[in-house]
């Protein structure tokens, strides 16, 4: 372990000293520094190696616009290699030692829970791309990714219309962390509430990379063939669905017969897979690459350019990164300075226009307002739009679904200024409540 | 005047065919414009009406809807077909079936389907094509119909179940119909009953899946019928799970078997606890991933024997790593566990951190050769092509081992060092040597192992960390330095692990399996199959 520990130093101590050359031009003392806080080795780098280059490339074009308040912006890269205490540990590092204004970062929500401390402790600002279990709301952090009202929820209500299949039967597939055990506690209650009846429910989980998925694939073939329309709603988490797409291709399972939306595959996980036997399958975000608007042309022909790859798709934790960076890079325009505090209650009611064609607002409980896009997986690795939100969906921190947050909300504005107030009881539980 | 007559009558008849050939056509023309505007319910009517015409004209147009290959395009309002032909889509006129050039995506607007049409057009390219000549396609047809039991088919099943001759197709064709019927409220109680019976006999889940919702739909003796047809399917359904699990075992097995079975050598035989084992595993699998990527964009035609020549270079790439990792570093370690193990586990970083900056952080898509794509049904089990390869291949490489190790004269030196290293030296084996061969010999097979994982699994830097673990289990559950004891192993616990996984759920299930080792080792701390003799000491 010494010798991992140390060599994994090694490289991120090679890995500032990179990121200090580069900037070495700009003056020191005249810039604002911003914190990029992706793991860029280890397990979760597949997903958030790419987020750090989006946050490189915003920066980079917002010094050709002449920077923020007439100065430059200072990229501070660091990496926390997919290990939660380490990110602590990093972002401490960000907000003590490099003095950063802002701080994008983090995937997982273990991840963002290590953190979360640290930011409250040193008053930082965290901006958290990607879509979560909900359930929260801290005065330091900003959720641009989805809340299960902004993804799981209408996802659940597509599939139970005519038009996605009037679905009656439902397997909730997750890999075994916070994330999938919350949304499908949450999807589970909500299922519940509109009549679908327990034993129409099958709840399953695996561990995190599951490779051999044989025996699930055919336990959900099993399931459906009780003579009701079934499909599979499913929060497992990176590595794990190309095999266990791969299986479902494999088996035989079409869309058609049993379709299987996923809540964690874009465009970047599919890129390792021959999506031909998987068409038809569907995934719910905010944002597909495919949509076609101005805005997100512009933003994919950048993003092909910085990154040297006229085949780099985008994603949707990637269009999440975009609104969180103007919105804190309007707020600090806003507020006159980078001032924490000032710069936090700017950003409340901030608008900027997002990649799908509509204006994002950035509400009191710290999460934004987003469109909800259905779209089926076509034979290029892409979707297909198949259903929107007609308008844009504002994000709920509590669920009103489940019994222990129904009567809470999160509002940062004065005068109550609190992430989970209990209306019933008029107070706010503070930190006591998870 | 005859002649005269004839020539007359027969130009009048030919007349009138091409008039009424002409009014398919313009009926197929309206047809098809009603399918291409609209929205999605529009579609679905418009569907319907090209499967009512009974016109095999649409098949092709139904077909490359489904595939989401009909366009119209900008520039004429024309329903064309596209297929990808280099950087742009060659078009043919979609009523007609005449060329129509090329065009750029952009100038084409895509006729849009989703799940629910594809199942509509699925029904109704079934319903079109069941007096096909071609007996594959019927066979197909009425598996379609089967599935979908769409109620408008139904008189065009009637024929053609009139004049098909093939007794396999006749079958899946009576039995599309008795879905049908079962799916038809109106039919009659004896009728129902006759199809119940039909469908009974298949015997498959979507049977099941039909019984059961006749026996909820319905009551009297229709609703006992059912649940007693739906009662026998399962049951004979049960038995057949149990040889599921059997064969999901050894599948899984004979994966634990390949990634194991070169640590069985390197650590088994050799003493060395390598860490960086699993990224040799991956290193075979980026191996694949490349010879792929020429194979694509210089010889295309080669794509099905990619994996046959990536075997050797798998083996040499992972082998030649092996050798330079026993060189530089691990010789140095001989007798030092901790050291070496310490050593390897930093070396297995470098190495997925290598692998990452060269080839990027995302997964890489290695691409299934036709022969080991799709799966065949035996009885009520479903055996997919890649799964069986995989279990043939982790025999063939066992098998190639064995002899090896017992029939030529390098597994002679290398079975004589590790059993008395002094004693092999003092007869003239050249002991460093053959140390470095064995472990290149560890290495090289965990490259094979890559090949076949490159299949099943994400080929990303992490490929390898999720085998190190599981391989180290066998390893140790087997017997340490026992290569059958490894086999043995291996085959154990993929198939106690998929007999575990439907009951205790794939978390637990792991639990309970590493649970099971740890107390089988206090057992027997040398494993399933001990080495005998004073070596071991």
């Amino acid at each position: 372990m010494k010798l991992g520990t140390l060599m994994r130093t090694g490289l991120v101590a090679a890995g500032l000293v990179a990121s200090a050359a580069t900037s070495a031009f700009a003056q020191a003392g005249d810039t604002i520094k911003v914190g990029i806080l992706h793991s860029l080795s280890g397990t979760m780098a597949i997903s958030e190696t790419t987020l750090k280059d989006v946050v490189l490339m915003l920066v980079e074009e917002q010094n050709k616009k002449g920077g923020l308040l007439g100065k430059k912006l200072e990229p501070v890269v660091v990496d926390p290699a997919s290990n939660w205490p380490l990110f602590a540990e990093k972002a401490r590092e960000l907000l003590q030692k490099e003095k950063v204004a802002v701080v994008f970062g983090c995937w997982t929500s273990v991840s963002r829970k290590s953190v979360l401390p640290v930011f409250e402790e040193l008053n930082g600002i965290l901006f958290y791309p990607v879509q979560y279990e909900g359930q929260e709301s801290q005065r330091n952090v900003f959720y641009t990714g989805a809340a299960p009202n902004q993804q799981a929820i209408p996802a659940v209500d597509y599939l139970m219309s005519k038009d996605g299949g009037n679905v009656k039967r439902w397997v909730l597939a997750g890999t075994d962390y916070v994330y999938p055990r919350t949304t499908n506690k949450i999807l589970e209650a909500y299922l519940l509430q509109k009549g679908v009846p327990k034993e129409d429910i099958m709840i399953n989980y695996t561990p995190f990379g599951h490779s051999d998925w044989q025996s699930i694939v055919a336990d959900i073939k099993k399931f459906g063939s009780a003579g009701k329309k079934t499909a599979v709603v499913s929060t497992i988490n990176g590595d794990a669905n190309v095999p266990f797409y791969k299986e479902l291709g494999n088996q035989g399972i079409k869309a058609k017969d049993i379709p299987v939306v996923a809540f964690s595959v874009g465009e970047e996980e599919l890129a390792g897979v021959d999506t031909k036997p998987l068409v038809g399958h569907l995934a719910a975000w905010n944002y597909f690459q495919s949509v076609k608007d101005p805005a997100n042309a512009e933003f994919i022909k950048t993003w092909q350019a910085f990154t040297k790859n006229p085949k780099r798709v985008t994603n949707d934790p990637m269009e999440a990164s975009v609104i969180g960076f103007r919105m804190w890079v309007e707020a600090v325009k806003k507020a006159g300075t980078t001032d924490p505090d000032k710069v936090i209650d700017a950003l409340i009611g901030i608008k900027v226009p997002n990649l799908t064609g509509g204006i994002s607002e950035m509400l009191p409980n710290h999460h934004i307002t987003k469109p909800v896009l259905i779209g089926e997986i076509e034979g290029n690795g892409q979707f297909d739009v198949v259903w929107k939100t007609p308008g844009l969906v504002p994000g709920a921190a509590w669920s009103p679904i489940l019994d222990d947050s129904k009567n809470l909300k999160a509002d940062w504005t004065k005068p109550v200024n609190c992430g989970n107030f209990d209306t019933v009881a008029n107070k706010c539980i503070g930190k006591a409540a998870k | 005047m005859l002649f005269l007559r004839s020539v007359s009558v027969l130009l009048s008849v030919l007349a009138s065919l091409a008039l009424a050939g002409a009014a398919l056509a313009a009926d197929l023309a309206t047809l098809v414009g009603n399918l291409t505007s609209g929205g999605l319910s529009e579609r679905e009517g418009a569907i319907t009406a090209l499967a009512a015409s009974g016109d095999e004209r649409a098949v092709p147009i139904l077909e490359a809807l489904g595939a989401g290959q009909l366009y119209i395009r900008n520039s004429d309002k024309l329903a064309v077909i596209g297929t990808v032909d280099g950087n742009k889509l060659a078009l043919t006129e979609a009523v007609s079936g005449k060329p129509a050039g090329s065009a750029d995506e952009a100038d084409l607007e895509r006729v849009r389907v989703n799940n629910r049409l594809r199942g509509t057009i699925e029904a109704a390219v079934g319903s079109l094509t069941l007096m096909s000549p071609n007996s594959r396609t019927r066979l197909s047809a009425a598996d379609a119909l089967f599935k979908r039991r769409d109620a408008t088919a139904l008189a065009a099943l009637d024929q053609a179940l009139t004049v098909e001759k093939d007794p396999r197709i006749k079958r899946a064709m009576s039995e599309a119909r008795a879905a049908i019927v079962l799916a038809t409220a109106e039919s009659s109680p004896a009728q129902k009953l006759a199809a119940i019976a039909l469908v009974r006999e298949r015997g498959d889940r979507d049977s099941l899946g039909i019984l059961k919702t006749v026996a909820a739909a319905s009551d009297g003796e229709v609703k006992t019928a059912a649940a007693a047809a739906a009662e026998s399917i399962e049951q004979s359904l049960a038995a057949w799970q149990m040889a599921q699990n059997v064969w999901y075992g050894i599948s899984l097995g004979s994966v634990l078997l390949l990634a194991a079975i070169g640590l069985a050598i390197t650590f088994g035989t050799m003493g060395v606890i390598n860490m960086a084992h699993g990224e040799m595993v991956m290193l075979g699998a980026y191996t694949t991933f490349v010879v792929q990527e020429v194979i694509r964009t210089s010889a295309p035609h080669l794509f099905d024997v990619s994996l046959v020549i990536a075997l050797p270079l798998a083996f040499l790439v992972s082998g030649a790593i092996g050798i330079l990792i026993e060189r530089t570093i691990i010789r140095f370690l001989y007798g030092r566990p901790l050291d070496t193990l310490l050593a390897t586990w930093g070396l297995s970083l470098v190495l997925q951190q290598a692998v990452r900056s060269i080839f990027g952080s995302s997964n890489r898509e290695v691409g299934a050769p036709s022969w080991m794509s799709g799966a065949f049904q035996l009885g009520q089990l479903n055996i997919t092509y890649g799964r069986l390869w995989i279990v043939v291949f982790a025999l063939i490489v066992f098998a190639s081992l064995i002899l090896l190790l017992r029939k030529t004269p390098l597994g002679l030196y290398m079975r004589a060092v590790t059993q008395n290293r002094p004693m092999a030296s003092a007869v003239g084996i050249r002991t460093p040597r053959v140390d470095a061969l064995t472990f290149g010999l560890g290495s090289g097979i965990a490259g094979l192992a890559g090949v076949a994982l490159s299949q099943i699994d994400n080929v990303s830097p992490n490929l390898g960390q999720g085998y190190i673990i599981d391989s180290f289990m066998v390893v140790v559950f087997g017997g340490v330095g026992n290569l059958f004891g490894t086999l043995i192993g291996a085959l154990t616990l993929g198939v106690v692990n998929k007999f575990l996984e439907p009951y205790a759920g794939a978390v637990l299930g792991k639990i309970l399996v590493l649970v099971f080792i740890i107390l089988f080792i206090q057992r027997r701390p040398r494993g399933l199959f001990a080495l005998k003799g004073r070596s071991v000491e």
